[in-house]
Order: C-alpha cells, then structure tokens, then sequence
C-alpha cells in the first residue's frame, strides 16, 4: 500500500569534476519504487554532490539519470526537481516567510494554486508533520527539529515522486534527531521513494531496503542493510564502520 | 568678548534668519525633497539594474556594471554634477526646447546614487546564504523566478540600514547642483542660504540652511538606527519548547 506517487529513480554510470578534482567517478545507484536507499560514507565521498546531480542542481558530464525508466537529462530541470523532493541539512527555510508560507509558495507559484487553496494544502501538510499550530510563525522561532519537519512538509507539499536527504538529522541536536528520523520512517513505511544520505547507521540498518556504501567518488559496495552491516566485504567498509559504529 | 559677539553677529543673527526662512519653506524644502525623492527613486532602480547586472551569470553584464559603478564612484560627486549638467544641458535644450538645469541635476544624483545603491544591493544579495537559491532551485523554480522571489527580497531587507543611509547622502549632494544656475523657484535649501547670504553680508542664512538640513538628516539616521536594532532582534515572539519533537508522524497523530 503506497501513500505516494513514488517513482522508480535509477542513475547510470555518473561522472562529475570539479576542475581536475575528480568528484563522482561513474556511480550507479537504482531505488525501487517505494523503497528507501541510504548512502553512507566518509565525509567528501561525494554523497551529497550525487543527490544535487540526481536532480540536476548539478549537471552530471557523463552517465544518464531516470525517472521511471525514462531518461530525465533533456527535460526541463526544473520539472525534474518538481518532481523530486529535497531535504538540506540546514534546513534553509526561507527566513523571511512564514512557516504556511513557506509551503505556499511553490504551490501557489508553480501549482497555480490560489492563496487560500494553497494555504490550505500548506495547513494540512504541516498537520502531517504535527505542526499545524506553528503556521503562522516565522522559521527563526521554531527548534532545528521543527523547522526541519516544516522543511519535510514543504517538499511533500509538492507531492514528488521522490523524496532525497541531505543529511537532514546532522545539524540538529541529539535530542531532537529521533523526532525528524520518527518523520523519516513513517515516510519509509508509507511508500515513498527515498534516498537518504546519512551518518545514523541506527535509521540505514533498520529502515532502507538497500545501503550504498561511497568512498572517494565511487560505490565501494552496496546491497540489503543485514548483509552490508553483518557482513562488510571490503576493507574500506570494515574500517568505516569500525569508526562510525 | 568682542570675538565672540562678532561671531554671534555674523552666524545667529536672527532677523537675517527669520526672513530667509519663508523662501526656505515655500522654495528650498520642495526643492531638495524633491531633488533627493526623485533622485533617490531613480537611483534605487538604477542600482537593481546594476546588483542584478552585477551577479548575472553573463559575463558582459557583469562587465558593465562593475565599469559603471567603478567610475560613478569613484569621480567626486561636484565634477560629475558639472559634467553631466553642462555636457548634457545644451542636448537636452536641442530635443526639448527646455533650458532648465534641473532634470539634468536630476539625472546627475540619479547617476550618481546609483552606483552606489548598486553596491549596496549587490552585496546585500550576495550575503543570502547560497542554500536558500539551492533550495528555492530545489522546489522546481528557475533561477530567475528563485532570485526574484527568494533571495533578492531577504538581500534588501538585510541592506536597508545601508540603503537610507545613501539617502541621507543624497539629501546632502543635492546641496551641489547649485552650480548648474538653478531658475529662481528651482533653487534648493543650500542656495536660498547662499543667495540670502550673499544679498545680506551676513552668514546666518546658512546657519538656517543647515537647521532645514538636520531637520531631514536626524530623523533618519534615527530610522536607520531603529531598522537596525530591529532587525537584529527581530520581532519579539515566543518561543515553545520542542515539546513535540518525540512524537510526529502519522502514527503518533492517531
């Protein structure tokens, strides 16, 4: 049972550089509709850089990005990314907004949504993530875990078939980490597509359906969560987990 | 004490003030404000044109800008007066029949103001933090439509302090565009002091005139002040604590 619209994200042999520095070095991830992927690894391994390339926030030099088994790299990007939700590590709702605002917009200006319609679809969103009571505040007076659900809300609000994150528990404090991943799973189990960049080994293991392991722009070693946690095959992976674990 | 009452007599010389003052009214106020308004309107727009040039991802508009702005700026505010009104006064006189300084005095602070409000907004823009063009970008907005909605809005808001500072600036240079021989109901607040003072032998006229100054000035430095200690409190409102924060989702709304 899908809540969503997912869809079916694959990204064949990808290769990206930044002047001589070789960051993305033929990376092929494939997230079934519905499921979740996590990619973990040492900072500067290229995790981040990969979703802004899946979404073409960056503009991969070499490989092929698809959507449903359609090649996305000669739609419009911007439809691409209506299409693809996007949660940051810092959040970055727009500080000059209010929160019901700060989900509107994009509803009212790319939706065509009147106001009220939007503010309505942005009340209900926020009432998923249980902060319809926070509508008419301004981001800077929420906790990091509030604005990050609020962040959460303003991506579903788009209905996407994909939803990714960016490391989106890492700038929040420990206490309120297990709110947003409680936020995380329930989207998960709901059905939606997800990538997830992450450091909780904790929400890889017992949440995605497969674990993406990246080191220095390549995937060292991917497959099921039991088997890559329980079972390392690579030095690289067993040194990494002894470290983060 | 002799030193002392002459100086009185040449700058406190009430009469000489109080018959300035109604020209000053009726003729130098409406001229300045008028000169500074539609000036400093100008030169706001100016200066987008400019920021927006500034930032642009093409490389000729970035080009022009940073060559306007250089040389606006770096000219002393009375030789671009002069050149502006004396070079294109007798153009102007061709195309319009009009023999009036003044739109050209206009365009003079307008140019002026402009480069350096665009200073002004560019830095404010390019301060926004790179995140919130990337996550506007994220939500399927172009670049444009991300700029003018999201990020341009909070560079203003963060530069305003600097932006009516400028303003206060420009009421001041307005007092320069005397040199281009303003019509007698054209003049602004520092020539109706020059004239009277010239007429009377006595300074107390620009005593007059600098009073009609500060009574521009203060209020806004004032206003800077205020914009700027609210923005860095902001708006007071209360804050909860997270107190939600343990149970979300759909599961824990049953």
């Amino acid at each position: 049972m899908s809540e969503f619209a997912s869809g079916t994200l694959t990204a064949k042999n990808i290769h990206l550089s930044f002047g001589s520095n070789h960051v993305l070095r033929g990376i092929d991830l494939h997230v079934e509709k519905g499921t979740t992927a996590s990619v973990i690894g040492p900072s500067g391994s290229g995790k981040s850089t990969l979703l802004r390339v899946m979404n073409r926030l960056i503009e991969p030099d070499q490989g092929d990005i698809l959507l449903d088994g359609r090649s996305v790299l000669k739609d419009n990007p911007d439809e691409l990314r209506r299409r693809i939700g996007m949660v940051f590590q810092q959040f970055n709702l727009f500080p000059h907004k209010t929160v019901a605002e700060n989900i509107s917009l994009a509803l009212r200006k790319l939706r065509g949504m009147s106001k009220e319609q939007a503010r309505e679809e942005a009340l209900a969103q926020l009432d998923l993530v249980g902060l319809k009571h926070k509508a008419d505040s301004r981001p800077a007076n929420l906790s990091g875990g509030q604005q990050q659900r609020v962040a959460i809300a303003r991506a579903l609000a788009m209905k996407p078939e994909v939803m990714f994150f960016d490391e989106a528990t890492s700038a929040l404090d420990p206490e309120l980490v297990k709110g947003v991943l409680a936020l995380m799973t329930d989207l998960a189990q709901g059905g939606m597509t997800m990538v997830v960049v992450t450091h909780e080994m904790g929400f890889s293991r017992n949440v995605s359906d497969i674990v993406t392991f990246m080191d220095a722009g390549v995937v060292v070693e991917s497959g099921p969560p039991d088997q890559l946690f329980t079972n390392p095959q690579t030095e690289r992976l067993q040194g990494f987990l002894s470290d983060v674990l | 004490m002799d030193i002392l009452n002459q100086l009185a007599e040449s700058f406190f010389d009430w009469e000489a003030i109080g018959e300035v003052l109604p020209k000053m009214f009726a003729v130098g106020l409406p001229n300045t404000i008028v000169l500074a308004v539609v000036s400093g309107i100008i030169g706001t727009a100016l200066g987008m044109l400019l920021a927006l040039m500034g930032i642009s991802r093409n490389a000729a508009a970035r080009w022009i800008a940073r060559i306007y702005t250089d040389i606006l700026r770096g000219l002393p505010p009375v030789l671009t007066i002069l050149v502006i009104g004396f070079g294109f006064g007798p153009v102007i006189r061709e195309l319009t029949g009009s023999t009036s300084p003044y739109p050209m005095a206009i365009a003079a602070l307008s140019l002026m103001s402009g480069a350096y409000i665009g200073e002004i907004f560019r830095s404010g823009i390019q301060s926004v933090d790179k995140g919130q063009l990337e996550a506007t970008r994220a939500l399927g907005f172009s670049y444009g439509s991300s700029m003018r909605l999201v990020v341009v809005p909070q560079g203003i808001r963060r530069v305003l302090p600097a932006l009516v500072n400028q303003f206060i600036a420009l009421i001041k240079e307005s007092s320069l565009v005397f040199m281009l021989g303003l019509l007698a109901t054209e003049r602004e607040i520092f020539q109706i002091g020059k004239d009277a003072a010239a007429n009377s032998g006595n300074l107390s006229p620009y005593v007059a005139a600098a009073i009609f100054y500060l009574a521009l000035t203060i209020p806004l430095t004032h206003f800077v002040n205020w914009i700027d200690a609210r923005m860095r409190s902001g708006r007071p409102e209360k804050k909860e604590p997270d107190e939600a924060a343990a149970v979300v989702g759909k599961g824990a709304q049953a």
